[in-house]
């Protein structure tokens, strides 16, 4: 059955308006957890906060067992759905930049937008900031486009790259992701902060 | 409790990012991808330069490569799916009292020091999720979820800067 538009379900058209819902539903629950919150998503590297962790790995390992059984119960066919390709050197490279872009200023692009919806004027400079960004990338883009499209692996996913089956390395992630909830609890309770009330802002 | 009305509490973490990863699997059977920021805003970029510079757009090879391809830049899914998110954080930031205008920062720094590090910071994000191919939403949540290397990868190499580099920048936020 899915997905919906590459089996022709529904038209190109629907498909954009199914995009602005499910971004209503994205934007909505990043804004409640406080992803709109500069310092709370800041606090994730200094342990006084780390909604972000928790958040963040809940949603992955949700999204791959929420893939895992659309397949099983022939609901979505995981053979057409997007992989997204790895090219190491620039996966490397661009997340580096990207960390350091994200304890500077405290957002990253998806939460800035959200952030912006409600008023901060820190993350609507954000914002600017991603225009000059990309803009800098396009125009400089000859400079390196060899890096960008350097070591091309393809798209190799985790499962086979270890050499199992996609069920077992998704458990082995859920594992892990436990693990790195029970650390931030511990974290949240060690680097508590007088100034920073972790539920309200 | 108190005369001033105090803005709701934030969700269950936990809750929130099951939330997130129903939204994300919904996309994937929808459209067959998953989620994404910063593809938007690359959007808005080339159609401003096609716009503004259009013999510069059909001769620089990077607006050649992504823009010139397809016959409007901004009638992407992204575009469609962040102008829902920017509907979507209004409608909760209004339903839990949040909406206010602030520069929200350390008390130890000015607001202008605070904007101009968001302004760098976003730069660097801008350029780093062209080059990484997606930022924390397209590549790092949506691969991850898929199971790409590359989304592990990114994944691993944002937060490990981050947590590497927040020694420097801790006046800016503790």
């Amino acid at each position: 059955m899915g997905p919906l538009v590459v089996n022709e379900i529904i038209s190109a058209e629907t498909n954009l308006l199914f995009a602005f819902i499910i971004g209503i539903a994205f934007g909505f629950v990043l804004e409640s957890n406080g992803f709109s919150s500069s310092r709370r998503l800041a606090g994730m590297f200094y342990g006084y906060d780390t909604t972000v962790l928790k958040v963040f790995f809940t949603a992955a390992i949700t999204g791959m067992l929420g893939l895992l059984f659309l397949s099983l119960f022939g609901w979505l066919d995981l053979g057409l759905i997007y992989i997204n390709p790895t090219f190491l050197w620039s996966a490397i490279g661009g997340g580096v930049i990207m960390g350091a872009g994200f304890i500077l200023g405290g957002y990253c692009p998806g939460t800035s937008f959200c952030a912006a919806a409600i008023g901060k004027l820190d993350a609507l400079a954000f914002i600017g900031g991603i225009f000059i960004g990309i803009f800098i990338f396009a125009e400089g883009y000859p400079l390196w486009e060899g890096f960008y499209k350097a070591k091309d692996l393809g798209s190799p996913v985790l499962n086979d790259l270890i050499g199992t089956s996609r069920g077992v390395m998704t458990l082995m992630i859920i594992v892990v992701a436990l693990v790195m909830f029970w650390v931030g609890e511990w974290s949240e309770k060690k680097f508590a902060r007088d100034d920073y009330k972790i539920n309200q802002h | 409790m108190t005369k001033e009305k105090a803005p709701k509490k934030y969700m269950n973490p936990y809750l929130g990012g099951v939330l997130l990863g129903l939204v994300l699997v919904f996309a994937f059977w929808v459209s067959g991808r998953g989620l994404g920021a910063s593809g938007a805003s690359k959007s808005l970029i080339i159609a401003g330069v096609e716009t503004i510079a259009p013999s510069h757009a059909s001769s620089a090879s990077f607006y050649k490569e992504y823009g010139s391809s397809k016959e409007n830049p901004l009638k992407s899914w992204l575009v469609f799916q962040m102008m829902g998110v920017v509907v979507g954080g209004f409608l909760s930031g209004a339903f839990a009292g949040r909406l206010k205008f602030k520069v929200e920062k350390s008390p130890k720094i000015t607001n202008k020091t605070r904007l101009i590090f968001a302004v760098i910071g976003g730069v660097l994000f801008g350029f780093g999720a062209q080059l990484g191919r997606g930022c924390t939403s397209g590549s790092a949540l949506t691969g991850m979820s898929v199971l790409s290397v590359g989304g592990f990868v990114t994944m691993a190499a944002i937060f490990g800067t981050a947590f590497a580099l927040a020694y420097f920048a801790r006046k800016l936020w503790i």
